[in-house]
């Protein structure tokens, strides 16, 4: 072949192969577009049937009370029956912040500040987020799997036929019993994490008891405590909502409901991490502005 | 008047629906299509049902019949098109009325939809929790009376409905759907999963209610046994996916004797129960995703599955 022509060949193919490549990128970049519009549009369009379901719980809260027969079965679940696991989780982790916090102020000589640090962290974090973890995970994904098998073997269809609104019948019961007892268990996780504090610093470590019961009151006040109990009941309302939302628009079949239990338990554990740090910041707030001597957050 | 309409005049006299006797037509579905997305599952379906009437919607699985059937009580709204219950399109009511509505609706479910979480005798005086107990009756004694008209004895009243069988649960639903007496109940697959006998028993249950109450009942079912022993007029939907442009989604709409003398093919094969074209249609499918066309494969194919 001509040394010309065979060159003209390759100068030929390249436009050829690079027109390729540039529509394989605008290809790949449009999915990718389509894909981030899709997602985008799908969290969007899922926030706004979380809000309307959320409207429709306060809606009903409102115009129409619950009967006894609905709330008291819920609040026996929510409250009687969560309260031997969040004492339990709360004793051990008041333990193991004393275990993990007493070499290191022991070592700058401030073992006795310990009941400040373990109690302070109880009453504000570990409390009120331990006890809405316990009951995300203990009721939440128990109320999206029952709500959603109802909903897969056409329970709420039936219900509906009947006369009764579902959100009524099935969900305000479980938002109530969530939300006005979720401060009990964490008054619970608060109270038991204290106890397991002093008795691994005291008992255990020989930590000097007046000590550590006098930093402990100075150090952790009223308002502290009832931050934790504050966010508590705002931690309560997410897992009711988002579990039952996750149960009502659960997917056929069995696989579908495993997966609204799940969803409801992960969104819930999420939403009050995300909840616990809006509120710390608010309560921050709050507190500066009742007490303006204090430490500015920014 | 129907005796459950006379009930429903003495509890709710502010009630905006009443029944009104004059109206022949109880039910009636005027142009109603149904769609999810781009998938069409009834379109423009036009239908009356007289006072009285005991009707079997008939057709293949995925043709929209139990659609059909949840939204003729509200259950789903259609996309376009109205329903109307005794002259009232029932889309436009509030939920209050459509609640008050809905006491003249029974529903048996296909899987009974008991309430897990109760007893069979609280499953059956569900309905009198919502809209309150006829006067001069106790909700106990209906309970114990609708119970012994399925054929139940007292002792169930204590069980919960999954130490039932699904003979025992499907009358237990039809306990629930009859105890305040509605002008209309809806059977969504009555027979489905039962044996022959329970499945005979429960068509007997369905015509003694109707010989006892005067109900208008509307039956979805795939038993063509069922449909002919226990229907005045048989409706037939096909899939609207297979139909050709501007076809209408009824394929028929008779009586139970005029079914086994229609002209329509696919009628035919439905009654009869006849793969016919479908049976292409599964061997096209095969040979497609085997990534195979010739016929030899196909016979091979066949072969196969015959041995």
């Amino acid at each position: 072949m001509h040394p010309c022509t065979s060159g003209k060949m390759k100068t030929a193919a390249i436009p050829s192969n690079s027109n390729r490549l540039v529509e394989k990128i605008g290809q790949v970049s449009r999915d990718l577009t389509m894909r981030c519009g899709n997602f985008v549009f799908d969290v969007v369009s899922e926030l706004g049937d979380i809000v309307i379901f959320a409207g429709q719980i306060f809606l009903w809260i409102f115009t129409a009370r619950p009967k006894k027969e609905t709330l008291l079965p819920n609040f026996y679940a929510v409250g009687v029956l969560s309260l031997p696991v969040v004492a339990l989780t709360g004793t051990f982790i008041g333990m193991v912040l004393a275990s993990q916090s007493y070499t290191q102020f022991k070592n700058i000589g401030l073992e006795s500040r310990l009941g400040a640090v373990i109690n302070y962290s109880l009453v504000r974090e570990l409390g009120p987020v331990l006890a809405a973890t316990m009951l995300a995970g203990r009721v939440g994904s128990a109320m999206a799997a029952v709500l959603g098998t109802m909903r897969v073997t056409e329970q709420i269809d039936a219900l509906i036929s009947m006369g009764a609104n579902p959100i009524h019948y099935l969900v305000v019961p479980r938002f109530l019993a969530c939300v006005l007892l979720i401060p009990a268990l964490t008054v619970m996780a608060d109270f038991m994490g204290i106890l397991g504090g002093y008795f691994y610093s005291v008992i255990l470590l020989g930590v000097d008891h007046s000590q550590y019961i006098r930093n402990s009151r100075d150090f952790v006040g009223i308002f502290d405590f009832f931050a934790g109990i504050f966010k508590s009941i705002f931690f309560g309302g997410t897992i009711a909502i988002v579990s039952c939302y996750r149960g009502f628009h659960c997917q056929a079949g069995a696989e579908g409901v495993g997966r609204a239990a799940t969803a409801a338990f992960v969104l819930s554990f999420v939403l009050i991490l995300v909840l616990d740090l809006l509120l710390n910041i608010l309560l921050d707030v709050a507190y500066l502005a009742i007490w303006p001597g204090g430490a500015k957050l920014f | 008047m129907a005796r459950g309409s006379k009930t429903i005049l003495i509890l709710a006299p502010e009630f905006d629906v009443k029944p009104t006797s004059n109206v022949s037509t109880l039910v009636e579905t005027r142009e109603m299509s149904l769609i999810f997305g781009r998938q069409t599952v009834l379109n423009r379906i036009s239908l009356s049902i007289p006072r009285g009437q005991t009707v079997a919607i008939i057709g293949e699985s995925g043709c929209g019949k139990t659609m059909l059937l949840k939204s003729l009580v509200g259950l789903m709204k259609p996309t376009s098109g109205k329903i109307l219950f005794d002259g009232v399109d029932i889309h436009s009511l509030n939920d209050v009325d459509m609640t008050r509505l809905r006491r003249r609706f029974g529903f048996v479910f296909q899987n009974a939809a008991l309430f897990d979480s109760m007893t069979i005798g609280q499953n059956v005086a569900f309905p009198t929790t919502q809209h309150g107990v006829p006067d001069g009756k106790n909700s106990d004694t209906l309970v114990l009376d609708r119970l012994a008209e399925v054929g139940l004895p007292d002792a169930v009243i204590a069980k919960r409905p999954a130490q039932l069988s699904g003979g025992m649960r499907k009358r237990v639903g039809l306990a629930r759907a009859l105890i305040l007496e509605p002008d209309l109940i809806l059977y969504d697959e009555p027979t489905t999963g039962l044996d022959p006998i329970m499945s005979d028993v429960i068509n007997e249950l369905i015509m003694r209610t109707r010989r006892k109450y005067p109900v208008t009942s509307v039956m979805v079912t795939h038993d063509m046994h069922s449909a002919k022993k226990v229907a005045d007029r048989i409706i037939m939907l096909y899939p609207y996916s297979r139909l050709a442009k501007g076809e209408s989604q009824v394929l028929f709409d008779g009586t139970p004797d005029e079914i086994d003398h229609t002209q329509d093919r696919r009628v035919r094969q439905f009654v009869r129960g006849e793969a016919g074209e479908r049976l292409m249609e599964m061997r096209a499918a095969r040979t497609e995703n085997a990534g195979l066309g010739d016929l030899d494969t196909l016979k091979h194919l066949d072969a196969r599955g015959e041995e």
